[in-house]
């Protein structure tokens, strides 16, 4: 802010508050021919409507000036007159924001602390730490839910944690790295292709669980997904290879919808799948709760 | 020559039309409500002009400019004509008023449903209509400060010192927050950048309140109240001071609405300052419209006009006294989003805007059609205990819900993490959401009542405009 218009600031919010101040003063001056207390001001409008001329009433005014002064004081204690930085020192994302997350890191970041050093299976699966457990749902609760529901059931293009079929992989080490780091599997879009093309492309991927209803459109779909590079990532057997996330063809798991017209949709469009890293937001030690709260899911 | 009357053509169309706006907005509104209590219900189910986002701003619309904005018009050109002794200025001008405030209603209520909106709360309506908005409320201060200029009384009277403040600054809100620069008929996009967007935004918001739902109805106030009592004034220095005072810090309070947000902190400390020395000034008109009662208190025992009045007054104080509390940014760290801000709205937007034009429209209609009093008067006295109890079920459920609301927010576990979802709040609110929408139904059975009174009492009267006096 320039000192002009710091100027500019706190040179109307004086004069607002000193003129509030005066037109007090200014009003309750006893002035020369004025009517008496409990008198009319001697003013008539439409036949009968008048004004008495009765003084402010005390305890009113009192909450007046009592108003008046706060404003004053707090206005030397907190920013508000332009750049004048208050001599507290207070300020919403300095003092304020910074004290109370360092407040609460002091507070709780030792109770996630003492579970660090416990591997992850362990966390998952012993009796004795189901503490640990009951913190990473609500975990869970807070982070999570928001895209793989409240069960962990998941939904279209939410994975489902709670059953053994896994993106990235099911071991305590790759779903730890898909909570810290984050994951971004992305399916491109073959909209270059045309409507047979990616019918027959559908109708082989159908045929690896067995829903294909067209023999010659599936054998020629299999020559497109090696030709078209789709063999790249889901493999020539359609099995998939959770080093990069490419889902596996052949089983019963379907993320993005398993209709023909889902799978078509799928091809054409693409699919662009983010899980956001947690490591920076919530710290190692959460995600290390966080990833044995998933991994027992799947174990139950 | 022939004794000259006021002009009473446009109080009449303004009076009749703030009763039917009323009843529209308010069903509107208990069409939300009910909305919000029953989302599922297969009335509005699956219908996009249906549905709660595009019908909650009808509602504060029609309420506030259709249903307040008439009401203003109605007693402000009565008031101005009465209390200056003179026709209003203007000629055909105060007609097009009428008829122009009319057509930006209609058109608000054919532009919001379709889902037509610059997404400015309470400056929702888009550019084409806003250009109308500006016309109508220039002509509109053309016919008041025009009636103020050619007055036959020395002295102005308090009543009009609050209608000429509503409406030359809603006149400066308006065009400075609907800066947009157009796209298509239907589409525009803020002249202002980001924060500076929101800032002004709420500038224009509070004000709104500040002005529009304020200074506006204290405009309403300073004159019905005397009238109906038949007393002085309490005191007109009180007067002095709270006028000037009270328009001078509005103009402040709108950052309150941005606290913790990207808003600058200086900012956002002189919202809460001036927030805080608006108690004082905001209650100077409840002393000032509530003392007027001294020495005639009886009056409230038998006359459901002056209950009407007062009890407006009552509410007016309760919501200036938690206005400024709300302001206060560790009592706006719970409050904020939560339906307790909607609680605060409607104790004054039913408990003071809508009960004292209640109570003034029972004063005007029978005056303006040539009657001695409303067909009833029994109905007026179930009016204000219908509309009462509806207010206070309405305000009550909405307190409890909004610090429920905002204490589950803020709720953690011996862990640091939430004790509850935001669904879970939501679950726990429904309870509220029914007491609630029993508190407006109530209300819109009462405008019901009223309209039925005033059809009663306007049917087969003639349409009666007092002479103007001559000059003392």
């Amino acid at each position: 802010m320039t000192t002009f218009w710091s100027g500019w600031i706190i040179v109307l919010t004086a004069l607002n508050i000193v003129g509030c101040w005066w037109l007090i003063r200014w009003t309750m001056k006893k002035r020369a021919g004025e009517s008496s207390e409990g008198d009319v001001t001697g003013h008539t409008w439409d036949s009968d409507l008048q004004e008495y001329n009765n003084p402010l009433p005390r305890w009113w005014l009192y909450l007046f000036y009592i108003t008046l002064v706060f404003a004053v004081v707090y206005l030397v204690l907190y920013p508000g007159m332009g750049t004048w930085k208050g001599v507290l020192g207070w300020s919403s994302h300095g003092s304020q924001y910074e004290g109370e997350m360092a407040a609460a890191s002091a507070k709780y970041d030792p109770i996630y602390k003492q579970y660090a050093a416990v591997a992850i299976a362990d966390l998952a699966t012993g009796d004795e730490y189901q503490d640990a457990r009951d913190m990473g749902k609500r975990l869970y609760l807070t982070y999570c839910m928001q895209c793989h529901g409240s069960d962990a059931g998941g939904s279209r293009g939410f994975p489902n944690l709670t059953d053994d079929d896994w993106q990235y992989g099911g071991s305590p080490e790759a779903i730890l790295a898909s909570i810290a780091n984050g994951r971004n599997g992305i399916m491109p879009a073959y909209a270059h292709l045309d409507e047979t093309s990616t019918g027959q492309l559908a109708e082989f991927v159908l045929s690896l669980t067995d829903r294909s209803t067209d023999t010659a459109g599936a054998e020629a779909g299999k020559a497109a997904f090696i030709a078209n590079g789709c063999a790249g990532c889901h493999g020539a057997d359609g099995k998939g290879n959770q080093l990069i996330g490419a889902p596996n063809l052949t089983d019963a798991y379907w993320l993005y919808g398993a209709s023909p017209s889902m799978i078509v949709k799928t091809i054409k469009g693409g699919r662009n799948g983010v899980m956001p890293a947690h490591k920076e937001l919530l710290g190692d030690d959460k995600v290390h709760i966080l990833a044995a709260y998933t991994y027992s899911l799947s174990k139950k | 020559m022939q004794a000259q009357t006021y002009d009473y053509k446009v109080v009449r169309q303004f009076a009749i039309m703030t009763v039917i706006w009323g009843i529209v907005g308010m069903l509107v509104g208990v069409i939300v409500a009910a909305q919000l209590a029953f989302p599922d219900f297969v009335l509005w189910d699956g219908i996009s002009w249906l549905s709660y986002g595009r019908l909650r701003p009808l509602h504060t619309n029609a309420v506030i400019f259709a249903f307040g904005g008439s009401a203003l018009f109605a007693t402000s050109y009565y008031v101005v004509q009465r209390t200056c002794q003179t026709r209003l200025f203007g000629g055909p001008l105060a007609a097009f008023t009428f008829w122009g405030w009319t057509a930006v209603i209609l058109l608000a209520a054919i532009t919001l449903p379709l889902g037509i909106t610059t997404s400015k709360e309470y400056a929702e309506l888009e550019w084409p209509i806003d250009l109308l908005i500006a016309v109508v409320w220039v002509s509109y201060a053309i016919v008041f400060f025009g009636t103020i200029a050619k007055r036959k009384v020395k002295h102005i009277y308090v009543a009009n010192w609050f209608y000429g403040a509503f409406i030359l600054t809603i006149a400066v809100l308006h065009i400075v927050n609907s800066a947009f620069i157009p796209v298509t008929l239907t589409k525009s996009y803020s002249l202002y950048p980001g924060a500076m967007d929101a800032m002004i935004q709420w500038w224009y918001g509070h004000n709104a309140v500040g002005f529009f739902l304020t200074a506006g109805f204290l405009g309403m106030m300073y004159y019905f109240i005397p009238k109906q009592a038949g007393r002085p004034v309490y005191s007109y220095r009180l007067s002095v001071v709270h006028f000037w005072a009270l328009i001078s810090t509005y103009m402040w309070a709108g950052p309150h609405h941005l606290h913790y947000t990207a808003l600058p902190d200086w900012t956002q400390t002189l919202g809460m300052v001036f927030s805080l020395i608006l108690l004082a000034p905001s209650w100077g008109g409840m002393i000032n419209g509530i003392m007027t009662l001294s020495g005639a208190w009886h009056k409230l025992r038998t006359d459901p006009i002056l209950k009407f009045l007062i009890v407006s007054l009552s509410f007016y104080g309760m919501s200036t006294f938690e206005g400024p509390m709300m302001s206060i940014k560790t009592v706006n760290a719970l409050s904020h989003y939560t339906d307790w801000t909607v609680g605060h709205v409607h104790s004054g937007a039913l408990g003071w805007v809508a009960m004292v034009s209640i109570g003034s429209l029972y004063f005007l209609i029978p005056r303006l059609f040539g009657r001695e009093s409303m067909y009833s008067t029994k109905w007026v006295e179930l009016h204000f205990w219908i509309s009462t109890i509806g207010v206070v079920l309405y305000i009550a459920a909405m307190w409890i819900a909004g610090v429920m609301q905002g204490l589950m927010w803020r709720a953690v576990n011996a862990d640091g993490t939430l004790t509850y979802s935001f669904i879970e709040s939501v679950e726990r609110t429904y309870p509220f959401y029914y007491v609630r929408l029993l508190g407006g139904v109530l209300f819109l059975l009462g405008m019901f009542l009223m309209m039925y009174n005033v059809w009663k009492t306007v049917s087969d009267a003639k349409p009666v405009d007092d002479a103007v006096p001559a000059t003392a």
